[in-house]
C-alpha cells in the first residue's frame, strides 16, 4: 500500500475544509453555551440555505440576491426552530434536547425530500449561483480554489467579530455569563430570552455563511446536504471539548483539517475508507483524552453538577 | 421477587404474545407487518437496556444490530450459494455455514464483543459527549460494511438469507429480550445504573462507579442488539448496509421516546405503536385502499415519524407511559376512565 502524497495543495484544501467546519462548530457551540443544547439539526439549517441558493439560481437571480435569500431562509428557520423546539424544551436534560433535534433534523430532511420530489421530480437541484467560486487561482505553484480563500477569510472575520462581540459588548458579557451559570446570570438581571435569541440568531448567521461556502464546494443540493458534515463536526466538537466555545471551535477546525489531510494521504483505491480512518483517529484521541483534547482537567468521568 | 414486579414483566410479554397471536390469524402478506413490529420490539428493548437505564443517549446501538444481522445473515446462507454471491469474502465466512440457532449465538456474541470494545473507550466520556461520540461508531460500522467486500456484500445486497423468523420465532425472541432486560434492571447492577441516571453525583457519593455500570449496560445492550439483528435479518431475508443506519436509528429512538424511555413497558409499547404507524404509512406511500384510495407522496413516512417524535418530546417528554412500568392498576384506571367517558 502506497500512501498518496500530502503536498502543499492538500494542505491548502484541508485548511479550507477546516475553516468551514470551525464555523459550523462555532454555530453549534454558541447555542450549546447558553442552552446546553446540541443542535443535531444544524446541518438542516445549512441545507435550507443551500436549497435557497439552488432555487434562486434556477430562477435566474443574480448572485447577491441568491446569497441574500440564503441568509433569509436560514435565519427564518433558526428562529422557527428556537420558538417551536428549543424554547419548550429549555428545561429538559441535554440528552432529551439532543434527541429532539435529531428528530427535527430528519423531519426537515424529509420535508425537503417531499418538496423537491414534488416540484422537481428528481432528488436534487443544481446551485449555479456561487459556482464561480470553484475556479482556481495559482499562488506559488499551488492551485487554490477561490472558495478556499473565501472560506478562510469568512472564518477569520466571523471568529474575530464574534470574539469582539463576546469580549467587548454588554450582550457578549451576558452571553458568557449565561454560558457559565445560567441561573445566576438570570438572577443578576440577564434576560434569558434575549440572550438565547441572540445566540440562535448568531448561530443562524454562521449557518447561512456555511451554506454559501458548502454550496460553492458541492453545487448539487440534495436533502442530505451537510448531514455528514454535521456529524463530523459534532464529533469534532466533542474531541475538542464541548464545554468551552474556543475548544469546541478548535475541535471543529482540527477534524476538518484532519479529514482533508487524510483524504489526500489515502491511496485512491482506499479513499472510500475516509470516514473509518477519521473516526478511528477520533476514538484513539478519546482514549488518550476522554474529556477533550484541550481540556484542563484531563479527565472528567461525570457531568458537572 | 414481589408479585407486583412480575406483573411488570408479564404485561409486556403478554402484549407481544397477543400481537403475535393476532398476526397468525391474518393473511401471509399482513402477517409481515406483525413480524416487523415484534422484531422492532426486540431492537428497541435492546436499545432501552442502555439508553433507558442510563439516561445517556446512544446513536451507536444500531451498529450492533447491523453486525449481528451481518453475521447471522452471512453465516446461514448455504455454502454453495455463498461462493457465487460473496466471491471475495474471507474463506472463514465464505466456506462455512451454520444453523439457525447457532447464528443467533454468533450474532449475540459479536454484538457483545463489539459493544464492549467501543464502550471501554466511549463510556469514559461524560454522558452527553458519550452520546455524540457514539455517532463515530455508527459511521465507522456503516462505512466498513458498505466498502469492505471481504466481510459481506459491500455496497450490494445479499439476498437468499433463510427467512426463519416467522411470528413464532419473532415473538419468542422478543420475549427473551424483554425477560433479560427485565431481569437486568432488577439486579444490583441495573439498580445502580438507574441511580446514576437519576443523580450522578449522589450515586457516585454512595460508591457507584458510573463508568463501570454504563459499560455493563452498553455491553448487555450490544449483545441483545446483535440478537435482535439476527431476528431482523432472518425476517427480512436481505441485507444492505444502509438498512441499518441513520434512518433505523431515528426510527428506534422515536419508538423508545414515544413510548417513554425510562420504562421497559414504554419501550415495548412505543415500538409496537410506531412500527404499526410506519408500516401503514409505508404502504400508503405506494397507494392503498382504506375505504378510499390513499396515496401519499414519498417521504411522508419519515415526516410523520419525525413530527410525532418531536411533538412527544415537546408536549410529553416522558412518553406515552410517563416512564412507568406496566401495572394492573394502570389497566384498571384506563378501563374506568373509558367507562366514565
Amino acid at each position: 500500500m502506497t500512501l498518496g502524497a500530502v503536498d502543499a495543495q492538500n494542505l491548502v484544501d484541508a485548511l479550507g475544509q477546516g475553516a468551514i467546519y470551525a464555523l459550523m462548530a462555532v454555530g453549534i457551540g454558541l447555542v450549546f453555551g447558553v442552552l446546553r443544547l446540541v443542535n443535531f439539526a444544524y446541518g438542516q439549517l445549512v441545507m435550507g440555505g443551500a436549497f435557497a441558493i439552488a432555487y434562486a439560481s434556477r430562477a435566474g437571480w443574480p448572485t447577491w440576491a441568491a446569497i441574500l435569500s440564503c441568509f433569509g431562509v436560514v435565519l427564518g428557520l433558526s428562529l422557527a426552530m428556537e420558538l417551536a423546539v428549543f424554547r419548550p424544551l429549555r428545561t429538559q436534560s441535554p440528552a432529551v434536547m439532543l434527541v429532539a433535534t435529531f428528530a427535527v433534523s430528519f423531519l426537515l430532511q424529509s420535508v425537503a425530500l417531499l418538496v423537491v420530489l414534488e416540484v422537481q421530480g428528481q432528488l436534487g437541484v443544481p446551485a449555479a449561483a456561487v459556482a464561480q467560486l470553484q475556479q482556481a487561482v495559482t499562488i506559488g505553484g499551488v492551485d487554490v480554489r477561490k472558495v478556499t480563500i473565501v472560506s478562510l477569510v469568512v472564518a477569520a472575520v466571523a471568529l474575530g467579530a464574534l470574539a469582539l462581540l463576546l469580549g467587548r459588548t454588554t450582550i457578549g458579557l451576558q452571553m458568557r455569563a449565561a454560558a457559565t451559570d445560567f441561573t445566576t446570570a438570570r438572577l443578576l438581571g440577564v434576560s434569558a430570552n434575549r440572550v438565547i435569541s441572540i445566540a440562535v440568531l448568531l448561530s443562524g448567521l454562521i449557518a447561512a455563511a456555511v451554506a454559501v461556502l458548502l454550496t460553492a464546494r458541492q453545487p448539487y443540493v440534495q436533502n442530505d446536504f451537510a448531514l455528514l458534515d454535521t456529524i463530523v463536526v459534532l464529533v469534532g466538537v466533542v474531541v475538542g471539548g464541548i464545554d468551552r466555545l474556543w475548544t469546541a471551535t478548535l475541535g471543529g477546525f482540527l477534524i476538518g483539517f484532519a479529514s482533508g489531510v487524510i483524504n489526500g494521504a489515502l491511496p485512491t483505491d482506499k479513499s472510500a475508507y475516509l470516514p473509518t480512518v477519521l473516526f478511528s483517529l477520533v476514538i484513539v484521541v478519546l482514549v488518550i483524552r476522554p474529556a477533550g483534547l484541550f481540556s484542563r482537567t484531563g479527565s472528567s468521568s461525570v457531568e458537572r453538577v | 421477587m414481589k408479585p407486583s414486579s412480575l406483573v411488570q414483566l408479564a404485561g409486556p410479554c403478554a402484549l407481544v404474545a397477543l400481537v403475535g397471536g393476532v398476526g397468525s390469524f391474518t393473511s401471509i402478506a399482513t402477517a409481515i407487518y406483525f413480524e416487523t413490529a415484534i422484531v422492532s420490539v426486540a431492537i428497541v428493548v435492546a436499545l432501552y437496556v442502555f439508553v433507558g437505564n442510563s439516561g445517556v443517549l446512544s446513536f451507536g446501538q444500531i451498529s450492533f444490530v447491523a453486525v449481528g444481522a451481518y453475521v447471522a445473515g452471512i453465516m446461514t446462507v448455504p455454502v454453495g450459494t455463498k461462493v457465487g454471491e460473496l466471491p471475495t469474502a474471507f474463506p472463514l465466512l465464505r466456506d462455512h455455514s451454520v444453523g439457525n440457532a447457532t447464528s443467533f449465538v454468533l450474532a449475540t456474541a459479536i454484538g457483545a464483543v463489539y459493544a464492549l470494545v467501543a464502550g471501554v473507550v466511549l463510556m469514559r466520556l461524560s454522558g452527553l459527549a458519550a452520546g455524540i461520540a457514539t455517532l463515530a461508531v455508527l459511521e465507522i460500522t456503516n462505512n466498513v460494511l458498505t466498502e469492505w467486500t471481504r466481510i459481506g456484500p459491500g455496497a450490494g445486497t445479499l439476498s437468499s438469507i433463510t427467512e426463519t423468523t416467522g411470528l413464532l420465532q419473532a415473538s419468542v425472541g422478543a420475549i427473551v429480550v424483554i425477560a433479560i432486560a427485565f431481569a437486568y434492571q432488577h439486579t444490583r447492577y441495573g439498580r445502580q445504573l438507574r441511580a446514576t441516571r437519576e443523580d450522578p453525583a449522589a450515586a457516585q457519593a454512595v460508591g457507584i462507579s458510573v463508568h463501570r455500570q454504563r459499560l455493563w449496560a452498553f455491553t448487555l445492550s450490544g449483545a441483545l442488539s446483535g440478537f435482535a439483528g439476527a431476528l431482523y435479518v432472518h425476517q427480512i431475508g436481505t441485507l444492505t448496509a444502509n438498512q441499518l443506519y441513520l434512518e433505523q436509528t431515528l426510527l428506534s429512538l422515536a419508538m423508545l421516546v414515544v413510548g417513554g424511555a425510562a420504562s421497559l413497558w414504554g419501550a415495548v409499547l412505543g415500538a409496537l405503536a410506531i412500527s404499526g404507524l410506519d408500516s401503514f404509512l409505508g404502504q400508503a406511500e405506494s397507494g392503498i385502499n382504506v375505504g378510499f384510495h390513499l396515496d401519499l407522496p414519498t417521504g411522508t413516512r419519515l415526516v410523520a415519524v419525525g413530527a410525532i417524535m418531536a411533538a412527544t418530546l415537546v408536549l410529553r417528554p416522558s412518553g406515552l407511559t410517563g416512564g412507568r412500568e406496566f401495572s394492573l392498576r394502570w389497566v384498571v384506571t384506563l378501563w374506568r376512565r373509558r367507562q366514565v367517558a
